[in-house]
């Protein structure tokens, strides 16, 4: 099983924004435990989703070049909450982008209800970093349903 | 030009956001690492942040030193940065306060010249130039 926490982009505007979706559904295994009678989306989960669209919106501007990781949050909060039906949409625009890394401001909501805002940080890791194991992010990203929803351009649509 | 007064506080908000501290916390001369717990990753962090408040660039190793102590310089010997290291640090850091850290320059103590007076030179000296 691999670490996906977003289910396709809607939109994607290179080096500038993107747009996932998440779609919640009562079928995955976490959310009969969190909580019983009341499932809702854990909130890790959801900020492992937006620091996904980040990360892949600065992955894709530098072609992948870069292993991109998850450095620092250093602002996230919760308005509100995601249950199965629901569909969680998650918009990345990326705030700065250099050599060392990148970082972000996510929004997560369900419709127009705000859900959670992030400031996420992201480090650049060169791939023949020593004490990285065989990462392939861009294999990651393509080699999976991914691949198709990069193609969905600004627009949604594949026009730029 | 922003006066010296008004460079300060916008770098204690800035400290403020990136590293969660309070502002009786941010003093000139509160040092990152120790007092205000910064983080290597902060690092970068208060460098997209002060390029965002004050409109500057900032490319990487001109605030905080990079490499000085890697294997193949010859400014750090046995976790003691060298005479030649010293002086090169006064060359391109002229926002460290060099002349205390010469006193007792071992490598571990470099983040002590990581202060809130050193970004507000730095930020000072970039915004005159």
């Amino acid at each position: 099983m691999r670490w996906f926490w977003i289910d396709r982009f809607v939109e994607f505007d290179s080096g500038s924004q993107a747009k996932a979706v998440k779609n919640v559904s009562l079928s995955e295994e976490h959310m009969h435990d969190h909580f019983p009678g009341f499932p809702v989306m854990p909130a890790s989960l959801m900020l492992e989703g937006m620091a996904q669209t980040g990360g892949i919106l600065l992955g894709e501007k530098n072609n992948f070049d870069h292993v991109v990781i998850l450095a620092k949050v250093p602002k996230l909060t919760f308005h509100s909450w995601a249950e199965p039906g629901d569909t969680l949409t998650y918009e990345a625009t990326l705030m700065d982008s250099r050599d060392e890394g990148g970082s972000t401001q996510v929004v997560a909501k369900v419709g127009e209800r705000l859900v959670a805002e992030a400031e996420i940080v992201f480090v650049h890791l060169d791939h023949n970093d020593p004490e990285l194991g065989a990462v392939d992010q861009k294999n990651f990203v393509f080699s999976t349903g991914l691949l198709s929803t990069m193609d969905v351009g600004a627009a949604g649509d594949g026009s730029k | 030009m922003a006066s010296a007064e008004e460079i300060y506080e916008k770098v204690q908000d800035t400290l403020m956001d990136a590293l969660g501290v309070d502002d009786d916390e941010v003093t000139p001369e509160a040092t990152l690492v120790g007092d205000l717990g910064a983080e290597s990753i902060d690092f970068l962090d208060i460098v997209f942040r002060l390029e965002k408040n004050f409109d500057v660039k900032i490319p990487k190793g001109e605030l905080f030193p990079e490499n000085l102590a890697s294997a193949d310089s010859n400014f750090a010997v046995d976790g003691v940065v060298t005479p030649e290291g010293i002086d090169e640090l006064r060359k391109q850091m002229p926002h460290l306060d060099v002349d205390k850290f010469a006193e007792d320059p071992k490598v571990e103590n470099i983040q002590d010249m990581f202060t809130v007076q050193m970004i507000v030179n730095f930020i000072s000296t970039k915004l005159a130039a």
